[in-house]
């Protein structure tokens, strides 16, 4: 159980600890989530439920559904059918009437441009949804907020005048400020240059566990939804087609959809026999993939393979798994394509001095020191 | 960034040479343009010093003062009212799931198209004594009906015929209006409501302010409504003194109008200049739907409402006397002639092609050079566009008469005047076309080998030639509809489409208009299609 082990790891090194009461209740669930726009399905039939203090993160390619599960948790969206409970309160479902508009439910919305009200200062932004408190008190949950996102000298500014990473920020603390029971994030990097993109996910982690809220983020980017979440649900037309932790979630995708969304997965064609699995790279135990195979005996497998799964070495033409036919540079690192003489592409990837030539022959190790995750061959 | 500047100096300094001596031509054509702008309406303050001492007496003399005080008050009933219906209209149009939401939108824009006057002598045929409800209404006993002339006639039909400045301003400011701004306020707890008043409404209010401006500028300029509805504001009264030879005393006032239009301009700038609240952000635009339910029904009523009065009822009427033919419709020297839409066609094509000759070089060169000189010669025509028609009559009369007498009321005075009137119409479509030549082309061609003059043939010209047409589209159908300049200028016994209106409305034979009204409606339907296309094009 490697990937148990896996996710041990992060939050060893996870110093800022959530501030909630019962990390297991559950905040916000979902049954049977339907949303179709007259033909077009956009989420089909979406359950999930999320506890108290999670960072969920919904991860897929654009047009799987992801953004309008968001729009229907906070009211923006009716459902076709299926109901949505948010801290023990059905807010949709049961007919018409049961549908909460978006200002009857404690939901908060970071959205992916900000939507900072450019008419009002920074102060009053963040005030906006703070009605039912004196002056005082708005004041004060005011400036706790700007200090919680670091943004105490920004009191009086216009969102004009601020820079990106300050402006989601501001979206931040606004959406925090309500206390809402449930805060959902869309693409909330997505409008930041890519250095500072890396530098807001930690800061806005640190915020979400400061504040000890639920929160569910919506993103195509894997690096920020295995970095930033404590779940991971990755979502295909309109389903999850896989939730868990991040690490296990990448280290065993359970379909070829999540296997080839998440890091640049290539596929090893091999025969279960008796004494093993046969593939074009050799013949390998059993036990390097995970899971039970016992009924597979005999049956064709795809084996997933990532770059750093493999590892190719010059070889003379007749000992040599395949050639070389293609080469990515990515500054620190190559990924070399190779074509296996049993005709599958894999990717091998090799630190910036190990360098081969165009057409090089090559034989091709496995690497992996982790269980490798398989499919019945299509 | 660096690299940016550098090039950019280096570039300016190769064209250096050439700039200035361009810029050199220009800052002629811009003071020449000026002159003949700034001359005559600087030759009413020689009629107001000719007054002497009587200029202050007449200034604050009481009936000067009555005149001064109505009209501010039929602008501030005529835009208050155009907000009241502008507003609304366009918040439905936009946001609400109206049923046929495009042809309403379109219905409500259309009032636009109608040329006030023709509203205003509509509604007094229709509404007013002897008119077609009268007719209606006599044999059923009922002799009296609430008069439609004075003040609350003049600041309704002005209300109906220009609150789609503000609609359509109060329009472009909604679906510019970002979404997700919406329903950010909706997922901080406030309600629809609360969310309209809090973050629409502010991002609106610069939208519905430059509407509202545009809609006090027509009320104060507007010469026909209040001359048939018979309201002593400055235009009627400026007419009726320079019609009693009182020429010095029609040129007082027109000073006033003036001074009262360059106060609203001078607001108008200033919003214009407000950009602080429009940062960009790029997210999603659009509108955010407003549910209404079965309301959405009665709602369309609305926008059917008023197109129906606006629109229907002048055409109805006009249509009415076409069919209707008997005595006291075209008689005499009344009679109506094709020779005067053929002189209104004429007077309209000299003024399009006179627009066009000055309107290029000056709208081709500001659209790509910041000098002062091409900022210059791109402004001082709209102090021409922005003077009320009947104060340019008066100013271009006196100073014809003055300075000029081989020039007064003959057909290259009309013209000029068209020209100060109008141009700036032809010089923002030219303008406009040529910003979206992208200069990358110019360049492209200019790499490729060609000369800057057959760069401009074969690149440049092809692509602002629609500007060119659509500014002389617009000049052209504007003129046909022009009002004050046209009856105060015209030559004797020179007649045209609107000026035969004008004597027939004032001999109240109201039948012979028929067929030069419905042209009209004609011709201002098709300038209002230019417009549009233009805009489509703009997008």
């Amino acid at each position: 159980m490697e990937h148990r082990q896996a996710s041990q790891h992060v939050s060893d090194f996870d110093s800022v600890e959530a501030a909630v009461e019962d990390p297991d209740r559950t905040v916000l669930q979902m049954e049977g989530v339907t949303k179709d726009y007259g033909r077009e399905l956009a989420v089909d039939e979406l359950s999930l439920s999320v506890k108290d203090g999670e960072l969920l993160t919904l991860l897929g390619p654009s047009g799987c559904g992801k953004t309008t599960t968001l729009r229907l948790l906070a009211g923006l969206e009716r459902p076709t059918a299926g109901s949505i409970r948010i801290a023990g309160e059905t807010v949709t479902g049961g007919g018409k009437d049961g549908f909460r508009q978006p200002d009857q439910r404690d939901v908060g919305i970071v959205f992916q441009n900000y939507a900072l009200f450019p008419h009002l200062s920074v102060a009053e932004n963040v005030a906006f949804g703070l009605t039912d408190r004196d002056d005082d008190e708005t004041k004060q949950r005011v400036d706790d907020l700007l200090e919680l996102v670091d943004l105490t000298d920004h009191h009086d500014k216009m969102p004009s005048n601020l820079s990106g990473g300050q402006q989601q920020r501001v979206a931040l603390a606004r959406s925090l400020a309500p206390e809402p029971d449930v805060l959902l994030l869309d693409e909330p990097f997505s409008n930041l240059d890519i250095r500072l993109r890396v530098e807001m996910r930690e800061e806005v982690r640190r915020i979400l566990k400061r504040a000890g809220v639920t929160a569910v983020s919506v993103t195509h980017d894997q690096e920020e939804a295995l970095s930033i979440s404590d779940r991971v649900a990755v979502m295909h037309d309109g389903t999850i087609e896989q939730i868990g932790d991040p690490a296990t979630v990448f280290q065993n995708p359970e379909s070829r959809f999540v296997a080839s969304f998440l890091g640049q997965a290539s596929f090893l064609s091999g025969q279960i026999t008796d004494g093993g699995v046969e593939t074009a790279l050799g013949t390998f135990p059993l036990n390097r993939l995970n899971g039970s195979l016992t009924s597979y005996d005999g049956a064709a497998v795809d084996i997933l393979v990532r770059p750093d799964d493999l590892r190719a070495t010059p070889a003379a033409q007749a000992t040599a798994d395949g050639t070389v036919v293609h080469r990515q540079y990515n500054g620190p690192s190559f990924v070399y394509r190779v074509n296996l003489d049993g005709g599958d592409v894999v990717h091998c990837m090799h630190n910036h001095v190990e360098t081969f030539a165009a057409d090089e022959s090559v034989e091709v190790d496995l690497v992996a020191d982790h269980e490798l995750a398989w499919y019945p061959a299509e | 960034m660096k690299v940016r500047e550098r090039v950019a100096t280096a570039r300016a300094r190769a064209f250096e040479d050439e700039e200035s001596a361009i810029g050199r031509g220009l800052t002629l054509l811009a003071a020449a343009v000026a002159a003949a702008l700034v001359a005559p309406l600087g030759w009413l303050l020689v009629d107001v010093f000719a007054l002497g001492s009587r200029a202050f007496s007449l200034t604050v003399a009481p009936q000067t003062l009555q005149v001064l005080v109505r009209s501010v008050a039929l602008v501030g009933a005529v835009t208050a009212g155009s907000v009241l219906v502008g507003v609304p209209l366009a918040v439905l149009t936009v946001q609400g799931d109206l049923p046929l939401k495009r042809f309403w939108t379109v219905v409500a824009a259309l009032p636009l198209a109608i040329p006030s006057y023709l509203g205003a002598f509509a509604a007094v045929s229709a509404f007013g004594p002897r008119g077609a409800l009268a007719d209606v209404l006599s044999p059923l006993g009922i002799q009296q009906i609430p008069t439609i002339y004075g003040f609350v006639g003049a600041a309704l039909v002005l209300t109906l015929y220009t609150y789609p400045y503000v609609f359509l301003t109060t329009r472009a400011s909604l679906l510019s209006l970002d979404a997700s701004l919406v329903e950010a306020a909706r997922t901080l707890n406030a309600s629809r409501w609360a969310a309209f008043r809090r973050v629409t409404l502010p991002q609106i209010l610069p939208g519905i302010t430059a509407g509202a401006l545009l809609v006090a500028l027509y009320t104060l300029s507007d010469f026909g409504t209040p001359n048939i509805m018979r309201v002593e504001v400055f235009t009627q009264f400026i007419y009726a003194r320079y019609n009693a030879f009182m020429r010095e005393y029609a040129a007082l006032l027109s000073l006033e109008l003036f001074a009262v239009t360059a106060v609203v301009l001078a607001l108008e700038s200033r919003i214009g200049a407000d950009d602080s609240g429009a940062y960009g952000s790029s997210g999603n635009r659009g509108a955010f739907d407003l549910d209404l339910g079965l309301w959405r029904y009665p709602a369309a009523l609305l926008p059917a409402l008023v197109g129906l009065v606006a629109i229907l009822l002048p055409i109805a009427i006009f249509g009415m006397w076409f069919l209707r033919s008997g005595p006291g419709y075209a008689t005499g020297s009344m009679a109506f002639s094709w020779s005067y839409g053929l002189n209104s066609v004429w007077v309209a094509l000299l003024a399009a092609g006179a627009s066009v000759l000055v309107a290029v070089p000056i709208g081709l060169r500001s659209a790509t050079s910041d000098s002062w000189a091409a900022s210059l010669a791109d402004r001082a025509p709209y102090v021409g566009y922005a003077a009320p028609g009947i104060v340019l009559a008066i100013a271009l009369v006196s100073f014809s008469l003055d300075v000029l007498p081989w020039f007064y009321k003959t057909l290259p005075l009309l013209v000029f005047a068209y020209v100060v009137r109008f141009m700036p119409q032809a010089i923002g479509s030219i303008r406009t076309s040529r910003l979206q030549v992208d200069t990358g082309l110019v360049e492209a061609a200019r790499t490729l080998g060609r000369s800057r003059a057959s760069t401009f043939r074969s690149v440049t010209l092809p692509l602002v030639l629609p500007g060119i047409a659509t500014g002389a589209a617009l000049v052209f159908l504007t003129t046909m509809k022009e009002l004050p300049a046209t009856l105060i200028l015209r030559p004797l016994r020179f007649d045209t489409l609107v000026t035969y209106i004008w004597r027939v409305q004032e001999a109240g034979l109201y039948g012979a208009a028929a067929v030069p009204a419905l042209a009209l409606v004609v011709v201002s339907g098709l300038s209002m299609a230019v417009i549009l296309a233009q805009e489509q094009r703009t997008d």
